[in-house]
């Protein structure tokens, strides 16, 4: 006889457990419900892409990228939306990479844990949860009226700084993390050699964080130019037939294009939404192929 | 951060290295105190334009009218059809997303290989990554006709239920991927007793790693919330343009973004009163949104459990 002596009540449920079945049926039902429901996620993805593909396809071409938009939908073209896109690239660019780094260098290689700090902290995660059309009302009040003046009202300089307060806070929370992924022996080193913290963060700390950064900077970036609802908020056009040229210029952009036309009525104003649809997609995944690439391309090595 | 020796404050350095150091710093610091600078603007911009339209149309009325009418004459501003057409959406969405997220988190926490994690976390950041205008167009020229109208005959070509599907597969990453970090911070020595014990994976599943990790998933769920309610193009594109108090979702309603994305794009002058209404639900929808996330900050702090 073992010397521990079970109570009736922990005898009675170690045999229950022992000879419970081991009811592989519900274990198996759970399992194909939490597949079905990545199932359901994934064949909706597939399906939008295909249909997109499935009537933007046929409507490309080269005049497509480069003709005007139209009553006519048979001879409508991308053109100025395309350049209003590289225009917003390029200014978020200018704008939102150097502020967001900073901002991050500050908050991680300079600030000490003050009030102040917390406080921005919390402001940039609080930020970054505010609907995009707020921005877009933002940039209404303070970019189109009270700077119009300087930025042309409803012009490429008001799209591209709404658009780059949009995506602050996601460059500034990526920047940060490709910072801290940086190891103080490094900064340590670079001390120890007499080096100042500016001289630390620009030549030892930036370059092995840069990788990380630029990562997140391309994933901003194509947020960016996927944002539709601020830049109609600021009155960017929907009917653009010239090319703007100058960052005073009034513009539109591929999304906003694309919702133009899938507010006409006819399935062939659908159609080629659809088309500019997929050159927006094409455009987002290379952008997303280059972030890829550099991170694989710089993988870290410590 | 725990860098040590700062070699700006108390090491000899060459005055001009010195003052190249405070001006860097200067400058940083300046960028950093830009973000509080957009709160601020963002606020006053919301509240100067609030405050013009409240001082044509009480606050009263806007909160408690059912109609609303900006272009009639008398105009209606009841914020309430608005409202009830946002949540509406919110609601379908969060009863499309929440079910699939959180299927998702577990099985990616809990029974996925890792062969199998990382395609499937890259298929979640291409949804993400999918322009939100793209979403209106599927569902206004594939979920409604091909799905909806075959199903419901009396569903409109515009109709909430296409709306707030889309809306909650485009939220379906939130709520998987916070969901999934929650529950694998949960401690493998938790699960491992479980076992101990002869629990199956789904009883560890279900009875202790989503007990555990409840803060976040909850916090995901709120997160994802205040995602559909500040989303505006789908919306926009699928759920119609007219404001009506219904909890039908085959009716077309209008959502506070879309009333905003709507007025954007008709000509109204500066200073009409259906401009100042734009920054009016403008304010509304920022308070809801603010106030979601807020409370979601606030539900990971009381609850989050602390394993060390």
């Amino acid at each position: 006889m073992s010397k521990i002596a079970a109570t009736p009540q922990v005898e009675s449920a170690v045999r229950r457990r022992i000879a419970q079945p081991p009811a592989r049926a519900s274990e198996r039902l759970f399992q194909l419900a939490l597949m079905a429901g990545i199932a359901i996620a994934l064949i909706f993805l597939v399906t939008l892409l295909i249909q997109v593909a499935v009537r933007g396809i046929p409507g490309l071409s080269l005049s497509f990228l480069t003709d005007l938009p139209s009553s006519d939908p048979g001879k409508a073209g991308v053109g100025p939306a395309l350049v209003g896109t590289l225009w917003m690239l390029a200014g978020v660019t200018l704008v939102a990479f150097p502020l967001g780094v900073a901002t991050a260098v500050y908050l991680e290689e300079y600030a000490r844990d003050t009030r102040l700090t917390r406080l921005i902290r919390t402001n940039i995660q609080n930020l970054a949860g505010v609907p995009s059309i707020v921005y877009g009302l933002l940039g209404l009040a303070f970019f189109v009226r009270f700077l119009g003046a300087f930025t042309g009202g409803r012009s490429i300089i008001a799209g591209a700084l709404t658009l780059s307060l949009l995506v602050l806070p996601v460059i500034v929370i990526a920047s940060v993390e490709a910072l801290r992924a940086v190891p103080n022996s490094m900064r340590d080193a670079s001390y120890g050699l007499g080096a100042t913290r500016w001289e630390t963060t620009r030549r030892q700390v930036l370059p092995a964080a840069l990788p990380g950064i630029f990562t997140g900077v391309i994933l901003s970036l194509s947020r960016a130019i996927g944002e539709t609802a601020p830049l109609i908020t600021i009155g960017a056009l929907t009917f653009v037939n010239f090319f703007p040229a100058s960052p005073t210029d009034s513009f539109t952009v591929l999304p906003i294009q694309a919702f133009n036309w899938i507010s006409q009525p006819q399935a062939e104003f659908h159609d080629i939404s659809a088309s500019a649809i997929v050159v927006l997609l094409v455009l987002l995944l290379s952008m997303n192929t280059i972030a890829i690439l550099l991170r694989r391309r710089f993988e870290k090595r410590w | 951060m725990t860098t040590p020796a700062r070699a700006d404050g108390y090491l000899r350095v060459a005055p001009r290295r010195r003052r190249t150091e405070r001006i860097t710093r200067g400058i940083l610091f300046a960028a950093a105190l830009l973000s509080i600078g957009v709160t601020f603007a963002i606020v006053l911009s919301l509240a100067d334009g609030a405050r013009s339209f409240f001082s044509k149309i009480p606050l009263i009325e806007y909160l408690t009218g059912t109609e609303w009418y900006p272009q009639f004459e008398p105009a209606d501003f009841g914020v309430l059809p608005l409202i009830s057409g946002t949540l509406l959406v919110a609601a379908i969405a969060i009863a499309v997303a929440v079910p699939i997220g959180l299927a998702t988190a577990i099985y990616l926490s809990e029974y996925a290989s890792d062969r199998l994690r990382t395609p499937l976390k890259s298929a979640l950041e291409v949804l993400v990554g999918i322009p939100t205008v793209v979403y209106g167009f599927f569902a206004l020229t594939f979920i409604t006709p091909t799905i909806i109208r075959r199903l419901f005959d009396s569903a409109g070509t515009f109709n909430a239920l296409a709306a707030g599907i889309v809306v909650g597969i485009l939220t379906v990453p939130i709520v998987a991927s916070v969901s999934e970090d929650s529950m694998r911070a949960v401690p493998r020595s938790l699960r491992e007793a479980a076992y101990g014990l002869g629990s199956r994976r789904m009883t560890v599943a279900l009875r202790v790693v989503f007990p555990a990790a409840i803060s976040g998933i909850l916090a995901s769920v709120i997160l994802a919330v205040a995602r559909a309610i500040g989303e505006t193009m789908a919306v926009t594109i699928a759920a119609g343009q007219l404001p009506q108090l219904t909890a039908n979702p085959l009716e077309p309603i209008e959502t506070m973004t879309a009333f905003m994305v709507n007025v954007s794009l008709g000509d109204t002058p500066v200073g009409s009163i259906e401009y100042r209404a734009l920054f009016a639900v403008g304010a509304t929808l920022f308070l809801i949104t603010l106030g979601l996330t807020m409370i979601s900050n606030a539900v990971v702090r009381r609850f989050r459990q602390q394993y060390e």
